[in-house]
């Protein structure tokens, strides 16, 4: 297969254009072989290369004072204090969950958990961020239903027996999605500081070691098929998608932390997209050496494999490791006892080359640096994102309050997701302080007495409307879940979804997206220590909303959690942050106007960072008091949607809330104007001094009830509903939408 | 009183095993790993929840063979007390330490979820410090947690006292509510849900401790006393 001829359609077949192989040709100071011709086309493809988002990640701040390791590694790094350290990011596997929702899902969390475990951390939280298509859709609402179901089914099977808690995340629909949902997969680990390990390969003449499951033909140009968008042919690419086995995962995390701990380990990387090629190359050019190695020693599950296609398999659950010298025996008897194989496939050089042998033979030479990181480069053309103007007609509002109340309830971006999380075990580990359904997940970290929050945000309808504004309020958003546990944002990923970047527009949504974004995790300084570039998300033309997802992690002293329901009746009932400001143009991105009006027009809700971040210190500062009885966050849905969900606790307590406001009923009760948070406390005066002194308003709007939720602008009644009958709406619409 | 918690290699619970008996109990602990010979100098056992060899087959179906099995065998039949929980629980009934069989949840899910128990009886080494009706919250998780075997086993369990535990609310279709049962002896037990997940309020609950606490007492008859 080396002497295959390389042809122009060969090259095309291989998505690299002709100035991308004129480079290849150039670096090499030769035509390519075959072999060499699939390695260059994976390393630079856009999911291992990000040529086409590098330029403008390059404007994301990375810097904070704890902030240990960056992007570049297999994972962002956050001093946790007392010696230890969080490891965490965020990763997509959109594409092969559409194609196989089941495998496409497990192994996107068997990717992710390999990053962390990778630099050394045990993963202890996993998070995810998921679109589907609308389970109702006419056309796709089956199909939408299959993929959810699988998609799900997926990260229960290996997050479950890997023994990761699956502790919170985010589901949303949209029409754009019905051919490319999005699975987004966090996770996060710990370490002790002095155990952290980096994917660089050091030492001439170390022995690289492979270890985990046998290669196999599966995952073949998983990155490549990850870089296009879908045609009709699409579903031929099933065999591209892999296979996840979470046992041998778990049996590969015991025994890399075990055999990381005898110190024989110089560097260490999982095989995830691109396989063999992509942990080769790029350890060697972190470490600035070359590597040998041969592939009759590649343990092999098939007869017959080319050198083609073990290097670019993307078979699961394998590492690429470089031990010390002469200390080989120590790690390769940490393996047999995990009972898996190890095996030294080559060494380390000197000259910064990747040499790949076959049957002794080399069949691919290539520099290493040139490989892995002068990838090309492109500054793609972009236009700025179109306004979206529109003026619905007075009458599309007319709808009972209640009625829309209940409405949004049962949407499927609002109501439970309880059947899908209790999928996951959210609690295995037992650090899991605060799991699914909070505002933000809290797990513990038991050895130093502190906590981490954690939060996915990311909303697709405000960021078609502004890719800049939608990106900052998701960094907004973030940070006030975390704010409304008490916990102090500290560090961030990022996963950013979009569609074709060789369309101007749709680059101009990436562009802005990732300006907006840098601006506001400058400002509430939440560096972005690493994630992923997920493009081409489109399908038959149809691409997605403009998603980019930030995942944001906060840390807090581990105590007992703030949590968003109403504990006790004749409690004081406060808006921190006051009832926000809307008009015609800022509410065409809620809920409201997608649920019941079935539009989307304007701008998303207007964001005042200066103000968001008042109203954080100052529910940190009650929280810290001891003051609030409870604490939620306001956002899809509003007040209304809010005050409702905190009716939902065990004693199912309600609450009376009576506003004054100018704004029209369906504004005042479901606009998402940000910066704000519903809460509950016995010391109301404590509160507001609390809240005055940070310049954040508070007013009292309400005491909470028993039973009833009930709400009333000056005279008007424009909610009152059973809280009983609320909880059945929102708790059963999700499972009733599923079995249609 | 020293406890063993075994490890096979795809244990996920033996760490929370470990800390609900060490840290919440206060009381010496140690893993075991599962191609043990003996299993040393402790007082009790304990079968951790988890995958036990990935349970792709049924569940504990290959575990039963690994040698800390022969093990934790004559432990048993010496009289020592021996405490499956979830993954734990099928292994055990896959050794025949226990009757019946654990199949899937009747919804064909995987479910974690908070759940209610009954306390069935105290006359075990496990619920002794319980009384009987005292209800008991702590968490499921498990897709492969419904309870059944043939009438004739679920008349005889009940005759001979030997249902440990019901659930308040079935969640997933074991037959007569059951959750955890005793062997005839009464120093094995098997039980779906948590306890070590429910041993201090930051997990939510703290009412498994009573099954750990109950194993102390059974082995220290003085300290029952007093």
């Amino acid at each position: 297969m080396s002497t295959l001829a390389i042809t122009p359609d060969l090259i095309a077949q291989h998505q690299l254009t002709e100035p991308e192989y004129q480079k290849i040709v150039a670096i090499l100071g030769r035509e390519p072989n075959y072999t060499e011709l699939g390695i260059f086309s994976v390393m630079w493809s856009e999911h291992c290369s990000y040529k086409s988002s590098r330029l403008h990640l390059k404007k994301l701040p990375t810097r904070g004072k704890l902030v240990v390791q960056g992007p570049g590694e297999n994972a962002g790094i956050i001093d946790a204090g007392g010696g230890y350290v969080i490891a965490f990011k965020i990763e997509s596997h959109n594409h092969p969950s559409f194609i196989e929702p089941f495998q496409g899902a497990a192994t996107g969390v068997g990717g992710i958990l390999r990053d962390i475990f990778t630099m050394g951390a045990r993963p202890i939280a996993v998070l995810d961020s998921l679109r589907f298509g609308p389970l109702d859709d006419p056309r796709a609402g089956a199909r939408n239903r299959r993929i959810l179901e699988g998609v799900v089914a997926g990260i229960a099977h290996y997050g479950n027996c890997f023994g990761v808690p699956t502790v919170g995340g985010e589901c949303i629909f949209e029409r754009g999605y019905n051919g490319n949902p999005l699975v987004n997969v966090f996770a996060l680990g710990v370490a002790k500081k002095e155990d952290i390990c980096y994917a660089r390969a050091a030492g001439v003449g170390n022995p690289v070691i492979y270890v985990g499951a046998k290669t196999g033909r599966d995952g073949i140009h998983g990155a490549s098929m990850a870089s296009a968008e879908f045609t009709e042919e699409s579903k031929q690419k099933r065999p591209n998608v892999q296979v996840g086995d979470p046992f041998l995962e778990k049996l590969l995390l015991e025994a890399c932390l075990e055999a990381m701990q005898t110190g024989a380990i110089v560097g260490i990387q999982d095989m995830g997209a691109a396989g063999l090629t992509c942990s080769t190359c790029e350890m060697g050019s972190r470490g600035g050496t070359g590597i040998e190695i041969e592939l009759d020693l590649v343990p092999q599950r098939e007869t017959g494999m080319t050198p083609y296609e073990i290097m670019l398999s993307e078979s699961q659950e394998r590492m690429l490791l470089v031990a010390e010298h002469g200390r080989e025996d120590e790690v390769f008897r940490v393996f047999r006892k995990w009972g898996l194989d190890a095996v030294a496939i080559g060494r380390v050089t000197d000259d910064g080359l990747l040499r790949v042998r076959h049957h002794g033979r080399i069949v691919a030479e290539i520099p290493n640096r040139e490989l892995a990181d002068e990838a090309p480069l492109y500054d793609r053309p972009h236009i700025p994102s179109p306004a979206r103007p529109f003026a619905p007609s007075p009458a599309q509002h007319e709808i009972e309050p209640t009625a829309a109340l209940h409405a949004l309830l049962s949407s499927a971006d609002i109501c439970s997701k309880r059947y899908i999380w209790e999928q996951y075990d959210y609690q295995v580990r037992t650090n899991t302080i605060a799991g699914p359904g909070a505002d933000a997940a809290i797990v513990r970290i038991k050895e130093i007495g502190v906590s981490v929050a954690m939060s996915l945000d990311g909303n697709g309808r405000y960021c078609y409307l502004s890719p800049h504004e939608g990106a900052m309020l998701a960094v907004a958003e973030c940070c006030r879940n975390l704010a409304t546990v008490g916990a102090h944002p500290v560090a961030a990923t990022n996963c950013l979804n979009f569609g074709n970047p060789e369309r101007p527009e749709i680059m101009g949504q990436i562009v802005e997206a990732i300006e907006g974004m840098a601006e506001a995790c400058r400002f509430f300084e939440t560096p972005i220590t690493g994630g992923n570039v997920s493009l081409y998300n489109e399908t038959l033309g149809e691409g997605i909303y403009p998603t980019p997802v930030l995942g944001i992690v906060g840390l807090l002293g581990t105590a007992a959690p703030l949590t968003k329901d109403f504990k006790a009746s004749g409690r004081a009932v406060m808006l921190l942050g006051g009832m926000g400001d809307c008009d015609e143009t800022r509410f065409g991105g809620t809920e409201y106007a997608k649920v019941i009006m079935r539009e989307l027009w304007g701008l998303p809700p207007a964001l005042d960072m200066d103000y968001e971040k008042l109203v954080h210190g100052a529910m940190r500062e009650i929280i810290a008091a001891g003051l609030a009885e409870s604490a939620h966050d306001l956002s899809d849905g509003g007040l209304a949607v809010a005050a409702a969900e905190c009716c939902f606790g065990p004693a199912g307590i309600g609450a009376a809330l009576a506003l004054e406001s100018d704004l029209r009923p369906e504004w005042l009760l479901f606009h998402e104007g940000p910066s704000r948070i519903l809460l509950s406390t016995a010391q109301p005066e404590a509160v507001a001094q609390i809240a005055a002194r940070h310049g954040v308003e508070a007013p009292r709007v309400g005491v909470t009830m028993e039973a009833r939720l009930e709400i009333r602008n000056r005279n008007a009644v424009l909610v009152s509903a059973e809280v009983e009958k609320l909880r059945a709406t929102y708790e059963g619409a999700l499972e009733a939408q599923l079995r249609a | 009183m020293k406890f063993g918690v075994i490890v096979f290699p795809g244990s996920n619970c033996d760490h929370d095993a470990w800390y609900a008996v060490n840290r919440n109990l206060g009381q010496p602990a140690e893993f075991i790993w599962h191609d043990a010979d003996t299993l040393g100098d402790i007082d009790a056992v304990i079968l951790p929840g988890g995958f036990a060899h990935g349970d792709y087959l049924r569940c504990g179906a290959i575990a039963k063979f690994s040698p800390v099995m022969r093990a934790v065998r004559q432990f048993a039949e010496d009289g020592g007390p021996v405490l499956g929980i979830c993954n734990g629980f099928q292994v055990l009934v896959e050794a025949g330490l226990l009757p019946g069989a654990l199949v899937r949840n009747r919804n064909l899910k995987f479910i974690c979820r908070e759940v209610r128990l009954r306390t069935e009886t105290t006359h075990s080494a496990f619920t002794a410090a319980a009384e009987v009706g005292q209800v008991l919250r702590m968490p499921i998780a498990h897709g492969e947690g419904c309870y059944y075997s043939d009438e004739r086993t679920l008349d005889e369990l009940e005759a001979e006292d030997r249902v440990a535990f019901r659930y308040v609310e079935n969640p997933n279709g074991s037959l007569r509510d059951i959750a955890g049962i005793l062997n005839a002896r009464r120093n094995v037990m098997g039980l779906m849900p948590h306890p070590e997940r429910a041993t201090e309020p930051l997990m939510g609950s703290s009412d498994g401790l009573v099954i750990f606490r109950s194993m102390v007492m059974a082995a220290q008859p003085v300290a029952l006393a007093q």
